[in-house]
Parts: C-alpha cells; sequence; structure tokens
C-alpha cells in the first residue's frame, strides 16, 4: 500500500496512466466496434510521439526549474490564444490518424471481408462532407455548377445552362429567394450549438479549476471574468468561444452546402482542407523526430570532444548543406516513387502506399535539415564544456558520457525546444513548396499543396476558380501564424539573452 | 562652514522603487549627500546595497519601466536633475556629468575605432569635428596616458588590453569636459598594478581639470587612497557619512566597523576573521526598526523598536553624520561587552613536514596557435612555462600573480584538468600526467577544485543534493540511497549550511552560501588537496571573511593542503603558508608568507606589494609605479621576461633569464640583483 502512494508521486504516473489508457483504446475499441483497425506507419510514430510528450509534461511538472519558463508562457495573453487555436489543429489531425476499415456486409461468405476504403474517425464526424460529391466546380455556397453544362431537356431540346447541384441546398424549391434566409437559419442554429458547446465546456473547467484551488466555482467564475487570473483564461475562454462557434457554423452548413466550394471532379473543398491538416502537421513534427537524433548526437559530439570528432563531423554538414535541398529531396522522393512502383504487392491499400511516401518524405526533409540545429548545439557545447561546473565533474571523476548525459544534454535542451517549434511552421511551409513543385507528398495524399498544385489551373480559367487557394492558404496561414505566435513566446521564455533583459 | 554655492551636486531624500508599485523593491531609499565642486566623494557598500542605483538615478538611467524615481530631489549646480526632460537630461549626460563603468569589455563599441567613439562625443557636445575632433581626441588619449595615442587611435577595443580600455573610456568621459565624473567600480575588474595606475590617474585628472567625482566600490583600500569624503550606504540607505581621516581614524556605525573587522591581513593570522551574521534584508517592506538590527552586535531592545535617527557630530569642523541610536543623545547605550576574538589553531604548526603531498617539476603547459585546414600549429602561447612547487600537507601555498600570467592555467594543469605539455606532477608517489582513463579517474578523488565564480560553477539545473552526490556516485564512496543521503547532511554540516538546502537549486542561494556549496562538493570525495582558484573574489568583504574561515577551519581540522590562486595580497598575508609569485608563465619568487609580505626581493613582487591599496596609511609607503602591462605570453621578451617593466632593469636582464638564487632554505628568487652563491 505504501509503495503504492509512493508511486503515484513519481512523475511518469500520470502520464503513464493516460498512455497506456490511449494505447488501450486504440488497440481494443475497433474489433468492438466491428471494424478492422489499420495501423499506418504514420499513425504509430503520431501516438508514439504523443505519448513522448505526455512523458516530458509529467516530468517538466516535476522539476521546478523547468516548469519555471513553461509557467511564463502560460501567462501570456498572445500566446496562449495561438495554443487554443492550435490545439483545434491539434484535435482535428489526431481524430484524423485514427484509422479503419469498415466490414463489408456479408454474403455468405465464412470469413467477414472489410472495405478497401480506409476511414478515420475524422471523416465519420464529417461523413456528410465526404460523401456529398458533386458533379464538378461550383462556388462556395453554391446551389449551382459553376459552369454552364449543356442538358437535354424533357423535351429533346438541347440548353445550355447551369445545372441545379446534387447537394447543394438540395431541400429549396426556389434557391433565389430561399437561399440565404436558410443560410441565415442553418449559420444561427451553428451559433447557439457553439455556444451551448462553449457554455458547457467552459463551466465544466471552471468548475474543475475551482477545485483544484480550493474555491467556490462562484468565485473562481467571477476572478475569470474579471480577468484576475494568473493564466489568462477570460482570453482563453473568449477564443475557445470563436473557435467553436466558427466550427459550429460550418459544420451546420456544410449539411446542406459546400461551404467552399467543390473542386474539379466535385469533391467539398472544405474536406481537402481540413484533412490536409493531417499532412502538414505529420510533416512538421515527424520530420523533426527524424532531424534530432542526428543533430543532438552529433552537435554535442562535435562540440565536447573536439580534435577530430569534430573535424569529422564538421566536414560531414559542411558537405552536406552545401548540397542544393531540393535536388537531394527531389532524387530520393523519385526513387522511393520507382521502389512503390516496383513493389505493389507490399501495400495492402492505396493509403497506405501514399503513406509510405509521406514518411519518406519526413525522413528525407529531417535529413537535409539537422545541420542548423547541429551547427547550434555544437557553438553551445562548446560554450558549456569550459564552464565550471563541468569542470568539476570532471575534477571529480565522472565518467565522459555521464558528463554528456548529465551536465551538457539538459543545458542544450532549450535550444532544442526553440529551433523544434520554429522549424515546425517552416517545414509546413515546405510541404506545400515541395508537392507544389511534384516531389512532395504522393497526389492522392490530401495537403495544402497539393491543393495549391490543382489551383494553378484553375486560376487560369476564366472566371478564376480561386477558392481551392483561399481555402488552402486561410488554413496554412491560420495554422503557422499560430505556430509562429506559439514559438516566439517559446523562445522569449527559454532564450536566456532574452531572459536576462527582461 | 563651507560657502554653499560650492555644492556642486546636492541630493536629497532619493527614492528609487523597483517592481510592482503594490509592493516595490526600495533599493535606493531616502539617500542624500552633497559634493562639493573638485571633491571625491566615495560611496562604500557591498554589492545589493543600492550604490549603483544611487548614480543611475542622478542621470535619470534607471531601467524604466521596471525601476522608477519615487521620490526627493537631484539637484546640480542649481538645476533640478529630475525635472529635466530626457533631451534636455541628453545636454547634460556626458558634457555637464560622464559616467564610467566597470566593465570596460563591453562598455566600448566593438565595431567602432578608439578615436571614432572619443570624436562622437566630441561632436555631440563641443561640436568639435574633422581635424580639431580628431587632434582633440589625440590630447585626451594622451592625458589618460595611452602610449602612442597618435597611432592609437585608429586602434579597435579588441587591440587593447583592459588597462587600456578603462583608459580610453575614461577619456571619453572627459571628452565633454565634464564638471562630475561618476565613476562606478571603474577599477574592480582590473590588476592592482594596473589598478594603481587608473587611481593614480584620476587623481591626477581632478587636480588638473577640478572636477568632481562619484566613486562608487566596495573597496576599503581604494577609498583610503584617494577619496575626500565617503559615505557607507547598506541596503538602500546611507548609513555613515564623513571625511576620510575621520572615518579611517574612528569609523562609527556597527557596520563600518565590522566592515574594518573582516578585512583580512597578516596581523589576523591565527584568528578568525570577524564576519557579518545573516545577509542584507529584503528591500520589499517599509522598515520599522533599523535594517542592520538582524546582523548587529550591539544592537539591543531599543534598536529592534523604532528607525534610527540621522546624527551628526562635528569634529574639527567637518561633520560626522551616523544612523544609528548609539549615538543618539538622551539614550542611554547599553555597553557592550566586547566579543572575544576567536582563535583558529594554525594548522602549520601541527602539520608534519616530512615531504611533500603534492610535486610539481618543470611543469609547462603550451597552447599551440593554429591555422589552416590541418591545424598547422603557427606559434605556441607559453601559458605555463616552467613551474616548480612542492606543497606539504596541511600547509596552504599561495599562487600570486596578475591576470593572464599563467595561475589558473597552472592550477589545472596540476589537477590534469588541462594536459600539461611536459613536466611531472606527483600526488603522493603517483605521477599523474602518466595516468589515463580509468586510473586517473580514480585518483582525482584526491585532488579537487573551488571555482572563482560560485555562479557558473554548479550545473543550474541540478539539485544541491545531485551536485554533492556526483563526486560520491564517481568515486563509489558510497553505494547505497541512504548511505549517500548521510553523507550529504554531514557534508553541508561541515560547511555551515542546513540539511533542508539538499532539497534546493544553487540558484536559490546566495554566493557565499553557493561557494560553501561548492566547497562541500570538493570534500565529498575525500580530498588531500584542494586547488582554490580565487574563491573569494566574486564575494563581498564580509562573505569573503566567512569563507576564508571556513577554509581555515577545515585546513584545521581535516589537514587539507591548499593551493590558493589569487591576486588578493591581504588574502595571501592572512591565509598562506609559502608564497609562489609568478610572471608571464614562471615563479619569480617563492619562499615563506612572512619573509615575502616583509622583505620581497624581487623587483616585481616589490610592486606588485606596493600597489596593494591599504586600509592603514601609517606606513608611509610609496607605490611603485609599473610601466605598461603583462606582456603576451605568445611572444615573452628575451631575458627576463620582467625586464621591460623593470625599475632596476641591468643590461644582462635582456641576454637570459635568471637562475634560481637560494637565499635560506625557502627563499628563493630568480633575479640578477641576487648572484647565485
Amino acid at each position: 500500500m505504501r509503495a503504492m502512494i509512493q508511486l503515484h508521486r513519481q512523475f511518469w504516473f500520470w502520464p503513464l496512466l493516460l498512455i497506456a489508457g490511449l494505447w488501450l483504446a486504440l488497440l481494443a475499441l475497433p474489433p468492438l466496434a466491428g471494424v478492422k483497425a489499420v495501423y499506418l506507419d504514420t499513425d504509430k510514430l503520431i501516438f508514439l510521439l504523443v505519448s513522448g510528450v505526455l512523458l516530458l509534461a509529467g516530468y517538466i511538472r516535476s522539476r521546478e526549474h523547468l516548469r519555471g519558463p513553461w509557467r511564463h508562457i502560460f501567462r501570456q495573453r498572445r500566446a496562449m490564444i495561438a495554443l487554443v487555436v492550435l490545439l483545434f489543429f491539434i484535435v482535428c489531425g489526431l481524430l484524423d490518424s485514427v484509422h479503419f476499415r469498415k466490414p463489408l456486409p456479408s454474403q455468405g461468405v465464412t470469413q467477414q471481408r472489410y472495405s478497401v476504403k480506409v476511414l478515420s474517425l475524422l471523416d465519420i464526424l464529417l461523413d456528410d462532407m465526404r460523401r456529398n460529391v458533386e458533379k464538378t466546380y461550383s462556388a462556395p455556397l453554391a446551389t449551382h455548377l459553376f459552369a454552364k453544362e449543356t442538358v437535354t431537356l424533357e423535351n429533346g431540346d438541347v440548353e445550355r445552362r447551369y445545372v441545379r447541384l446534387k447537394y447543394g441546398g438540395r431541400d429549396l424549391t426556389d434557391p433565389a429567394s430561399q437561399k440565404w434566409p436558410n443560410i441565415r437559419d442553418l449559420a444561427t442554429r451553428g451559433v447557439v450549438v457553439g455556444a451551448i458547446i462553449w457554455l458547457v465546456l467552459s463551466a465544466g473547467l471552471t468548475a474543475i479549476f475551482a477545485r483544484h484551488q480550493r474555491q467556490p466555482v462562484a468565485v473562481m467564475a467571477k476572478r475569470v471574468y474579471r480577468g484576475d487570473t494568473d493564466i489568462p483564461w477570460r482570453s482563453i475562454y473568449l477564443s475557445l468561444l470563436l473557435m467553436l462557434i466558427l466550427l459550429a457554423v460550418l459544420l451546420t452548413l456544410s449539411t446542406e452546402y459546400h461551404v467552399l466550394g467543390t473542386d474539379k471532379v466535385g469533391q467539398d473543398v472544405l474536406y481537402q482542407s481540413i484533412k490536409s491538416i493531417r499532412t502538414g502537421l505529420v510533416i512538421g513534427t515527424l520530420t523533426t523526430l527524424v532531424m534530432l537524433p542526428f543533430a543532438i548526437v552529433l552537435g554535442v559530439m562535435a562540440g565536447y570532444f573536439r580534435s577530430w570528432v569534430d573535424d569529422v563531423i564538421q566536414y560531414l554538414y559542411t558537405t552536406l548543406s552545401s548540397i542544393p535541398g531540393v535536388l537531394l529531396i527531389a532524387a530520393a522522393i523519385l526513387s522511393i516513387q520507382v521502389y512503390i512502383a516496383n513493389h505493389p504487392a507490399l501495400f495492402e491499400t492505396a493509403l497506405d502506399r501514399a503513406d509510405l511516401r509521406l514518411l519518406a518524405l519526413c525522413v528525407i526533409l529531417g535529413i537535409t535539415s539537422w545541420t542548423t540545429l547541429c551547427r547550434l548545439l555544437r557553438g553551445e557545447t562548446l560554450k558549456l564544456r569550459e564552464m565550471e561546473y563541468i569542470q568539476a565533474a570532471t575534477a571529480l571523476g565522472v565518467g565522459q558520457f555521464t558528463i554528456l548525459g548529465r551536465h551538457v544534454l539538459p543545458n542544450v535542451m532549450h535550444i532544442v525546444l526553440i529551433i523544434v517549434v520554429l522549424d515546425f511552421s517552416s517545414l509546413v511551409l515546405a510541404e506545400a513548396v515541395l508537392s507544389y513543385i511534384g516531389v512532395g507528398v504522393d497526389p492522392s495524399t490530401l495537403s495544402w499543396g497539393n491543393m495549391i498544385n490543382g489551383a494553378r489551373l484553375e486560376l487560369a480559367r476564366d472566371p478564376v476558380v480561386w477558392w481551392s487557394l483561399v481555402a488552402a492558404f486561410c488554413l496554412m496561414f491560420s495554422l503557422v501564424l499560430a505556430a509562429n505566435l506559439f514559438a516566439d513566446a517559446v523562445r522569449d521564455a527559454f532564450d536566456p539573452r532574452l531572459r536576462e533583459q527582461g | 562652514m563651507h560657502d554653499p554655492s560650492d555644492i556642486l551636486l546636492c541630493v536629497r531624500d532619493l527614492q528609487v522603487h523597483f517592481g510592482s508599485p503594490a509592493q516595490p523593491v526600495r533599493a535606493v531609499d531616502g539617500v542624500s549627500f552633497d559634493i562639493r565642486r573638485g571633491e571625491s566623494f566615495a560611496l562604500l557598500g557591498e554589492s545589493g546595497c543600492g550604490k549603483s542605483v544611487t548614480a543611475l538615478s542622478i542621470l535619470q538611467l534607471v531601467p524604466a519601466p521596471a525601476g522608477r524615481i519615487a521620490g526627493g530631489e537631484v539637484w546640480f549646480d542649481g538645476t533640478d536633475l529630475l525635472g529635466q526632460s530626457e533631451l534636455q537630461m541628453r545636454q547634460i549626460r556626458g558634457s555637464r556629468i560622464s559616467m564610467i563603468f566597470q566593465e570596460p569589455m563591453t562598455s566600448l563599441n566593438p565595431v567602432m575605432t578608439v578615436g571614432e567613439q572619443i570624436s562622437e562625443v566630441l561632436q555631440q557636445h563641443l561640436d568639435l569635428r574633422g581635424r580639431a575632433g580628431r587632434e582633440r581626441s589625440i590630447e585626451l588619449l594622451d592625458a589618460v596616458g595611452l602610449p602612442a595615442p597618435a597611432r592609437r587611435i585608429g586602434d579597435y577595443p579588441h587591440q587593447l588590453s583592459g588597462g587600456m580600455k578603462q583608459r580610453v573610456m575614461i577619456a571619453m568621459a572627459l571628452a565633454g569636459e565634464p564638471d562630475l565624473l561618476i565613476a562606478d567600480e571603474p577599477t574592480t575588474a582590473l590588476d592592482v598594478t594596473i589598478q594603481a595606475q587608473v587611481l593614480e590617474l584620476l587623481a591626477r585628472l581632478q587636480q588638473d581639470t577640478g572636477m568632481a567625482i562619484l566613486f562608487i566600490t566596495h573597496d576599503l583600500g581604494v577609498v583610503a587612497d584617494t577619496m575626500d569624503h565617503v559615505a557607507v550606504m547598506y541596503a538602500g540607505q546611507v548609513v555613515e557619512k564623513a571625511a576620510r581621516g575621520a572615518f579611517f581614524a574612528q569609523p562609527l556605525h556597527p557596520y563600518s566597523r565590522k566592515l574594518f573587522a573582516a578585512v583580512p591581513g597578516g596581523h589576523k593570522r591565527g584568528q578568525l576573521l570577524e564576519t557579518i551574521r545573516g545577509s542584507v534584508p529584503p528591500l520589499d517592506r517599509k522598515f520599522t526598526a533599523c535594517r542592520f538590527v538582524e546582523r548587529c552586535d550591539e544592537a539591543w531592545l531599543r534598536c529592534h523598536e523604532q528607525l534610527p535617527p540621522w546624527i551628526e557630530q562635528s569634529a574639527e569642523g567637518e561633520s560626522h553624520g551616523v544612523r544609528c541610536l548609539r549615538y543618539a543623545p538622551d539614550i542611554d547605550v547599553p555597553a557592550v561587552t566586547p566579543g572575544s576574538v576567536a582563535v583558529v589553531k594554525d594548522s602549520a604548526a601541527s602539520a608534519s613536514r616530512d615531504g611533500s603531498l603534492v610535486r610539481v617539476r618543470d611543469l609547462k603547459v603550451h597552447f599551440p596557435i593554429t591555422k589552416g585546414l590541418f591545424h598547422r600549429a603557427v606559434g605556441q602561447v607559453y601559458a605555463v612555462d616552467g613551474v616548480d612547487l612542492d606543497i606539504a600537507s596541511g600547509r596552504t601555498v599561495a599562487l600570486v600573480g596578475e591576470s593572464g600570467c599563467g595561475k589558473t592555467t597552472a592550477g589545472k594543469a596540476i589537477l590534469q584538468l588541462i594536459r600539461p605539455t611536459s613536466g611531472t606532477v606527483h600526488y603522493r608517489d603517483q605521477d599523474l600526467t602518466r595516468l589515463t582513463g580509468k586510473a586517473l579517474r580514480q585518483q582525482r578523488a584526491h585532488m579537487q577544485i573551488i571555482f572563482q565564480d560560485p555562479f557558473s560553477s554548479m550545473d543550474p539545473r541540478m539539485l544541491v543534493r545531485n551536485i554533492l552526490e556526483e563526486g560520491i556516485r564517481a568515486q563509489a564512496i558510497a553505494t547505497r540511497a541512504e548511505q549517500r543521503q548521510t553523507r550529504v547532511e554531514s557534508l553541508l554540516a561541515h560547511v555551515g549550511l542546513p540539511v533542508s538546502a539538499a532539497k534546493r537549486y544553487p540558484h536559490e542561494f546566495s554566493g557565499g552560501q553557493r561557494q560553501r556549496i561548492a566547497i562541500a562538493r570538493a570534500l565529498a570525495v575525500n580530498p588531500g588537496f584542494i586547488v582554490c582558484d580565487e574563491p573569494t573574489s566574486a564575494l563581498d568583504v564580509s562573505v569573503q571573511a566567512q569563507t576564508l574561515n571556513l577554509l581555515k577551519d577545515l585546513q584545521a581540522k581535516m589537514g587539507l593542503s591548499y593551493l590558493f590562486i589569487t591576486h588578493n595580497l591581504s588574502v595571501v598575508d592572512y591565509l598562506a603558508h609559502e608564497v609562489a609569485v609568478m610572471y608571464l608563465g614562471r615563479i619569480v619568487e617563492q619562499g615563506r608568507v612572512a619573509d615575502i609580505m616583509q622583505d620581497p626581493l624581487h623587483p616585481y613582487t616589490q610592486a606588485l606589494l606596493s600597489a596593494v591599496p591599504t586600509i592603514d596609511k601609517a606606513a608611509g609607503r610609496e607605490v611603485i609605479r609599473l610601466a605598461g602591462e603583462l606582456p603576451s605570453p605568445i611572444n615573452p621578451p628575451r631575458g627576463c621576461h620582467f625586464h621591460p617593466r623593470c625599475p632596476q632593469a641591468m643590461p644582462e636582464c635582456q641576454q637570459a633569464y635568471p637562475d634560481l638564487t637560494l637565499l635560506d632554505n625557502m627563499h628563493q628568487v630568480r633575479c640578477f640583483l641576487y648572484p647565485a652563491n
């Protein structure tokens, strides 16, 4: 019993419990729901990353000197608003990373068969958007197709006119007069639903904090309302309210309309751009996961051991960084493509294939981008190894690798963190650029880069089909802006030079 | 009484607050003083007592918005300085009042030449441009004693040494021909010989130009040398103010007296130094009693109950003010029984003299200067160039010299933290220079080091317990967790820290306490020998006294040997048994402390000793001025390294390095003045 009491004080106890619950749910729930779970490589890595982040968060909570800078971040209004926006993106990405295949209706065969179409939880939530496929382009919130089509009338005449959409405003008998009132009604319903969800959520949160701080709920609510809390809860609640209302309005509207129009093959653009979130997040996070081991191990070793180790590592990254990155990425991606084409048997579904290419892109981006961090870490380690506490450790007879692990590594981690957060947004943008020039993700993967690539031809049309580009731009912009704002706060909190001035 | 119009700067009840208005930190809390024309006025105090903030507020340079001037008046020559706008202040700064800072390295812009930086000031305040500006710059540099000013004017700051940079800073401050020069610890970062030069320069400039100087310092010795008036600050207040003579003859405030008592020196050998217990109280509250009461040995009940009044006594036409209840009229002051001076057993007497614990022979550390792709060596830095040392167990050997002479490198080379180029280092019978890997790591337990800066010598991300356990684990002294715990607790007790310190981070401790932790860390592996690399030079006088007491006490209890690396000769006089004076990588004189301090033979030792500012002016000493500064160890002078600066240089000094002269069994010197017999 005593041991149990001690156990829950360990920093890893609660994170491990959470992680175990998460993995258990991922493994056990699909069979219970009667679907076949599909674990893509990137899915596994993403959940591994989530587990790592949870453990790290637990560790940071337990160490006062690590908690300090984070507390500083959590008290900045701008950073917290950015974090709320980021959380919405992250939740989308995570929901989109739980994949499964639905069972096919059994036709007397003994073995249950499953659809080749791999769906994610997000697809289920956005089922309307996914299924409501029109014939071709339609403008945002339109009821008719974007271009005139030749239609054969009942009497045999041929006429060119705008055809009604199959799903956009399908219940309207007279779109011209009913459309906007209908949209207004739907939007109002969305606002109300969003507000209700917000009320429930914020009441729950406030209750939890009130219990945590041992205060009556009413007092806590008043403090939040007056903005009298250390963490800017009022701003967080407000941005949460805005995001929830926006989301609810979009979702209610999308039951009857294509809020951001449809693309060439009639797919909902809003659906595409939401599905692209996962691609962006995967590129932004997994790439750093690939890059970190190279950068940290080599950078720290070069700085600490000097002499020939330093020379070898320096030559390595100088050489690597003088090869044009795009060239290296193009070569690697093209050879992966050939490999995939030659080994079709390796992949069960089309998604598997696309996923391998996504992972390959992360790896190759990681390999080409570790040099900057490596250089920074080498410089910092050069400075650290002359620090007196490292000399004191040497004088005490502590081994070199112990010194590296115990003294050097923890003291360069702030640089790693700053670079990782700053790199995230540039990697999201890099994906768009690479997909645009055709060496990015698989053309079948939904991504902002691919949407922009497709928009190349759409922009040349007259009248212009602008919504794909704008949708991709808006989502990418808000993700990158939120990430940058958050990164700024992280840098302010962790950069010792900035802290000294403050 | 003096003519009121004679007063140049008048500060009245100055209040400077930092932090939130709700609970401000009162960094300066009611400071008043006057500076007359042409007078030098010293603001004396330990770190954190508000001296620098006072100076900055005079120029309205308090960092806003964190700090703000909350009250008081500053009158400068009839102008209300606090009422001036930023634009008006810009006219005053640099031209009427100038300031020089402690750190000459960071006060000069590294991408502008010296000449450009001076002409900038000239242009701003005197509208001197072009040729006239250049000529005036050269004049100024000449006035501050920079050699070959016409050539130096095109130099960048990195081409100058620390002392030269400080001279340039002074030249810049003088460029606007100010009436008042504020000098914020201008010599703290400099060596004693350079400090002597700068102090003399300031005194001479003051005579020539008739400007007043506000001199901020923590060094009693500096004050004793050159100042007219002294004000002692404590916790944001002036606690004592007097003419120099009166102050040094009889300091009144208990704090001032404690400061005097804490200064180490030869005459205090064998005693524990006086220390001031506790620390400066936090300044974020209103005081209802004396600020010093918690640390004062002479406090009685009333000191805890009321604020001490400012009491002026008049003697010989000069007023001597003090903020202490003891001197208030019509108050019965209880008599104080003078505390007995604690005596510490000098370990030297009991130490065994049989041979030496550490024997260093012909130690050389040369750093190659490499160039190009393949690291071709193009030269050598002769950091340590043939050092012999013997350290007996239980004894303290001091290694003395100016910065850059290689004393720290020698200390690290003895510990094998820097592998020596050649020579041997024996600990007992083990030659450490031949050991590598595991064998060396095991030997490291015997020899430890304490660093100068207690803020960078501990990993900020580790708990004190982990810091202390590091050596215990590495040397496998205690393998079980409980054993380590007991060991950590006993170590903390040894250095006088509470057990609860183990669960805290280094940054939660003050400088002195951190130095104790560093000592405890060194003791963790049961060493016989500790290299103390300037362990007290970053500390205030009172804290320095505590640390020295601790070191002396540990030596007496554990029979430790110290190699005490320092430039502070009064510490040497107090603590060391033997002294080795180092100049440019070599030891020039070595002997028992009494011999060296009383009868230095080498001209360098003589100059070094004479440059130390001392409190007691009784001995009318004459400062031997050393020309120039320490030459570069890349290219040491031919012959005796010291001959270019030596006042007694002879022709043969340029020819060869002098041999060792053994005077009696302990005293040895390398100089041609003392021919080997």
